[in-house]
């Protein structure tokens, strides 16, 4: 028998491949259907949106935060607004807290219900994704219900939030509380015994605890290895230190896990939210100190001086005072970081941001070799990665 | 939390004199300031002291400080799962003098020093694969240097004569306005609108 040459093929997967969760273009070396290489290029829906912020005063540049990991919105704004609010020094008032750690783990459930289904989808089920988009949508109603818009909210400010919900919302949040545990539990039906699910992800893209360091892994990718760390319990920010709550971890840290996690994180996203609406009580939901937040509306009608402070915060913005901070909170998707430099002036100096899908989708090279190729979109599914993060 | 961090920080200065200038504990984060040369033994000693242990990297990033003679900041933010606790390190270069790479201390590092060298022109020593990361294919310039445009160079748009898309230099309907509501008398560095008129005048 003579000897055959196999060269190795050079495929391109992407910009424009369904499995690709947005415009990732990955040049994958394939040895027969093995993959031997993956060089993921990235930057397609790179908006600049760093530079940008450097341009705008702190309320103009919150705006932006929405549109980075678009899935689960109000995460980031978060993470901004708590890094303004630190170099600040200001008081949050309590209810706004509570506010915003329920609106986070509303996001969180937007999220994990989009990933677990694009996921679903990545390998071949398509019910799931039906099924559980209802939800999703009326997550979206509870969004525009607090703040007008269905996704790019705008809704937390330096000080609080925007607005204080509206009265019914705490009810109707309530019953969605109630009902949605059925939709998981159909969604488990169809997916946990599921035996092609099943074949598709578990000992698929196994991570080792010293890999998920080394490579900068956080959130559901680090704490499927089994290290139970949660930026929600280990610095804990707004209220989340009077909530109580479990960290789901991973046995074997493939994908399997991080499927299994997710649906646990939604299950314990319910149980914040009912405690947040338990403990709320009534109170103002912004600062009131006129040099961090603009007045309400309804003192410009009658006070002087409430119209001058909006008209300056509307135009010239806060100070922030001079210095630096890493402020990081535990997104959905993991450790979502703001480095924020601040001169002294009305804008920020240098506003870095940390998205945890640009440290997972590095490690996709090494969590591919060896797979087949079919397995890289299962395991693309299980980084949950949202490009307008990644490229920013 | 804050005597920790500082105590923290007296350790690490007092093991790395030779490398570390400075350290400050602000807003409940300790930052030190370290020399570029030392910057991958700085950062091995945080990683596998007993006392640091920060094992992950969560960001690398650049700073642009026009008006300096080293005009880059590199920040290194690290993270100790251990010990529970975050440090800031930072160090300064310019555009010509190479940082020591980390990539062999943490992988991760590779993606990240690639975005400091595709946004600020921030070379790395000893990295492995020093492409752009985040810019168009052939792009020119470092985009996030403070004396790079907002609007860039380039627009680009798909051409129906050539049935591709073409680069043109940028071309703005409009000029740009920059909105700089800072008060007149807390030292704004502009004309205000009007004042131009009364010139000669007084």
């Amino acid at each position: 028998m003579t000897e055959v040459q196999i060269k190795n093929y050079t495929l391109n997967f992407g910009p424009q491949h369904p499995a690709a969760h947005g415009v990732l273009r990955m040049v994958m070396e394939l040895d027969g259907e093995v993959v031997e290489r993956i060089d993921p290029h990235i930057g397609l829906l790179h908006r600049g949106t760093e530079k940008l912020i450097e341009h705008k005063t702190y309320m103009q540049a919150m705006p932006y935060f929405d549109r980075l990991d678009y899935v689960a919105p109000m995460n980031q704004e978060h993470a901004f607004v708590l890094a303004a609010e630190k170099l600040l020094g200001c008081e949050v008032p309590e209810r706004a807290q509570y506010i915003r750690v329920l609106f986070c783990e509303i996001s969180r459930i937007l999220n994990h219900i989009m990933n677990v289904c694009a996921q679903a989808m990545d390998v071949g089920a398509t019910t799931p994704m039906l099924w559980a988009f209802v939800e999703r949508e009326t997550l979206m109603e509870f969004y525009e219900r607090a703040s007008g818009a269905r996704m790019h909210a705008a809704y937390f400010r330096i000080g609080g939030v925007h607005q204080d919900i509206p009265a019914e919302l705490e009810r109707d949040i309530r019953t969605f509380i109630e009902h949605f545990p059925s939709v998981l539990a159909d969604v488990e039906a169809l997916l946990t015994e599921n035996r092609i699910f099943k074949q598709r992800n578990v000992d698929i893209g196994v991570v080792s605890e010293e890999d998920a360091l080394a490579w900068g892994f956080s959130g559901v990718m680090l704490r499927s290895t089994g290290l139970a760390w949660d930026l929600r319990k280990s610095e804990p920010y707004d209220v989340y230190d009077r909530m109580d709550f479990d960290i789901p971890v991973g046995l074997n840290g493939d994908c399997f896990d991080r499927y299994l996690m997710r649906m646990e994180e939604m299950r314990q996203s319910l149980r914040i939210m009912t405690q947040c609406l338990d403990q709320m009580k009534p109170g103002p939901v912004l600062s009131t100190d006129p040099k961090i937040a603009p007045p309400r509306r309804g003192d410009m009608k009658t006070s002087m001086e409430a119209l001058i402070n909006h008209f300056k915060h509307y135009t010239e913005g806060v100070k922030v005072p001079a210095g630096e901070t890493y402020t990081a909170v535990e997104a959905p998707k993991g450790e979502f970081g703001v480095y924020l430099v601040s001169d002294g002036s009305n804008k920020p100096y240098r506003c870095k941001i940390r998205a945890p899908g640009f440290a997972h989708l590095q490690g996709m090279d090494f969590l591919t070799r060896g797979h087949m190729l079919a397995d890289a979109s299962a395991i693309l599914g299980s980084l949950d990665i949202v490009f307008g993060e990644v490229d920013r | 939390m804050n005597e920790a961090l500082k105590e923290l920080g007296e350790l690490i200065a007092s093991e790395l004199s030779s490398a570390v200038i400075s350290t400050k504990v602000a807003f409940g984060e300790l930052t030190v300031n370290i020399r570029s040369e030392a910057v991958h033994d700085v950062l091995e000693f945080l990683r596998n002291d007993s006392n640091c242990k920060f094992e992950v990297l969560c960001d690398v990033c650049g700073v642009d400080y026009p008006t300096r003679e080293k005009r880059f900041d590199v920040v290194y933010n690290l993270l100790s799962l251990r010990h529970n606790q975050r440090v800031i390190v930072k160090t300064e270069t310019d555009a010509r003098t190479p940082v020591p790479s980390v990539v062999s201390l943490f992988p991760t590092a590779n993606w990240f020093e690639r975005e400091a060298w595709d946004m600020y022109g921030i070379m790395f020593s000893g990295h492995p694969d020093l492409r752009r990361m985040l810019t168009d294919y052939g792009f020119e310039g470092h985009p996030l240097r403070k004396d790079f445009p907002l609007t860039g160079y380039v627009e680009l748009r798909y051409s129906e004569d050539e049935k591709r898309v073409v680069y043109e230099p940028v071309n703005l309907t409009q000029e740009f306005r920059k909105f700089d509501f800072e008060s007149p008398w807390e030292g704004a560095h502009y004309v205000l609108p009007g004042d131009e008129k009364a010139e000669g005048q007084g």
